[in-house]
């Protein structure tokens, strides 16, 4: 029996470098863990940010991108100050989330992908998130049954919200936004744009 | 005092009916007492928060904060910025700090923000509203105002995540901030050690993993119930919703009497300087303050 040998590569780690925001600082990771050990959600990631960083450098490619480890990043930021080597840890770990988002790899329903999104589509519908709107959204991501759910188990919190008037039921209708909306809107295509050529995203 | 002038950036949060619209309330009672104006920078827009990344990617989102800046320095040329809210103040930081260091960055922004008319030159930078109290005008000048001195009541200074890490207010240490417990004992509190100052909340991960976030949450404030505190007090906006609004539903889950305000260090000074209840916003909490509200009456 004869086992052929995988020739090594770091192809994967150029393609991070190149197309991951903050991608370059990889390769200075030195191992040590301590970003792990930072990580408020530490247990909840299957692998670490040092774990990640040595995977991409082994050149798995599927195995970091199909990972939902990187989503549970909650961007405090600890593992950033603590890092020896200074490595932007955070944003690499974003930056590896919206790659693997972009290329349809991240993976289906992961719950902070979900939000992520839903946060983005309501702050560029007007150039100013909408709480309300938001919040539906995301109680009903998972179907209508299970939206009356959510709507329901929060509802004490939603009254409470209002009657603080920290929730405005009229947001529904429209609520707050930035005057130059089409300006914002060509902005933001025009960023998107630039950076899908960049990348090579398909639009 | 010299009169000082700021652009000011409230963020998504702090709009009327929006869940930190009780923050501006106090911000701006606490600006009227200490003489500082801010101006709302006209047309600002989200900056993106630390949960668009993973749709917005890179340089859309450096597009939106530097579009903040490009409408300060074109309408209120000369001024700094300063943000209330934690993730504007960071975001914004961290863009400013991203383009002005690389050419390409910034002409890509710029070509972006061209498609909206405007230009980003870099010639605004931008504070958090507790560094504008603290470094700007000191505590000395903070306490000055003070008529309702907070005594006997004891707070745990919940710092939090993103007005300390990366860059930290006053340049000091990550790991145990000072100046929110200053602050406190500036308008005559007392400010609780406690173990949980710099711990996450979960952040915008309170969405989409609740289980997780809430045990953050169980955990900051069960450690000020053990350390003697009655009130926690936070600069964020997110901190303080999480932290407050969450602790029915830990109560719920786990049989626990969690019951603590969690305010800002906006509304102590606005009730120590004499200002009302409703000036301070203490009518937008879901956990009364009823100790802060006394004084308001006295």
């Amino acid at each position: 029996m004869s086992q052929q040998a995988i020739p090594y590569t770091n192809d994967f780690l150029r393609e991070v470098e190149k197309n991951v925001e903050e991608g370059h600082w990889v390769k200075m990771c030195m191992q040590c863990g301590v970003c792990a050990g930072s990580c408020p959600l530490g247990p909840a990631w299957e692998h670490p940010p040092q774990e990640i960083f040595m995977m991409i450098r082994a050149g798995k490619r599927e195995e970091v991108l199909t990972s939902d480890s990187m989503w549970m990043c909650t961007s405090c930021y600890n593992c950033v100050v603590r890092c020896p080597r200074q490595l932007p840890i955070t944003h690499i770990m974003h930056g590896l989330a919206n790659y693997a988002h972009r290329l349809g790899l991240a993976p289906k329903g992961q719950p902070t992908r979900e939000t992520a999104r839903l946060f983005w589509n309501s702050l560029v519908k007007t150039g100013r998130v909408n709480e309300l709107k938001f919040s539906l959204a995301l109680y009903f991501k998972d179907g209508f049954v299970q939206g009356v759910k959510n709507a329901l188990n929060m509802q004490a919190i939603g009254f409470g919200l209002m009657k603080a008037k920290r929730l405005n039921p009229l947001e529904i209708l429209g609520g707050h936004g930035v005057k130059d909306q089409s300006g914002l809107k060509a902005m933001i295509a025009k960023a998107r744009e630039i950076e899908d050529r960049k990348k090579g995203f398909s639009a | 005092m010299a009169k000082k002038e700021y652009a000011f950036y409230p963020g998504c949060s702090s709009q009327k009916g929006a869940s930190a619209s009780n923050y501006l309330t106090s911000v701006n009672a606490m600006c009227d007492k200490l003489d500082v104006t801010i101006t709302e920078i006209p047309d600002w827009n989200c900056c993106g928060a630390s949960i668009g990344y993973a749709e917005g990617g890179e340089l859309p989102r450096l597009a939106l904060s530097a579009r903040n800046f490009a409408l300060a320095e074109k309408h209120m040329p000369g001024k700094e910025m300063v943000a209330t809210c934690a993730a504007c103040w960071l975001a914004q930081r961290e863009v400013k700090e991203r383009i002005d260091h690389s050419e390409i960055l910034l002409k890509e922004t710029n070509e972006a923000l061209a498609a909206a008319g405007l230009q980003y030159q870099g010639t605004t930078a931008v504070r958090h509203m507790v560094e504008v109290l603290i470094e700007d005008l000191g505590y000395d000048a903070l306490k000055q105002p003070v008529v309702k001195p907070l005594e006997g009541i004891k707070f745990a200074g919940y710092v939090g995540c993103q007005t300390n890490r990366p860059f930290g207010i006053d340049g000091e240490s990550f790991e145990n901030p000072v100046y929110l417990d200053k602050l406190v004992e500036t308008v005559g509190g007392e400010a609780v050690p406690y173990d949980q100052k710099v711990t996450c909340c979960g952040g915008a991960l309170a969405f989409s993993e609740p289980e997780k976030s809430q045990k953050q949450i169980r955990d900051i404030v069960e450690s000020a119930y053990d350390h003697g505190a009655e009130m926690i007090v936070t600069p964020c906006p997110l901190c303080q919703a999480n932290v407050e609004i969450y602790q029915s539903e830990i109560n719920k889950k786990h049989g626990t009497k969690l019951n603590m305000p969690v305010l800002y260090y906006s509304q102590l000074m606005t009730v120590a300087y004499g200002g009302t209840a409703k000036e301070a916003g203490l009518d937008g909490h879901l956990i009364r303050a009823t100790r802060l509200e006394e004084i308001t009456k006295k």
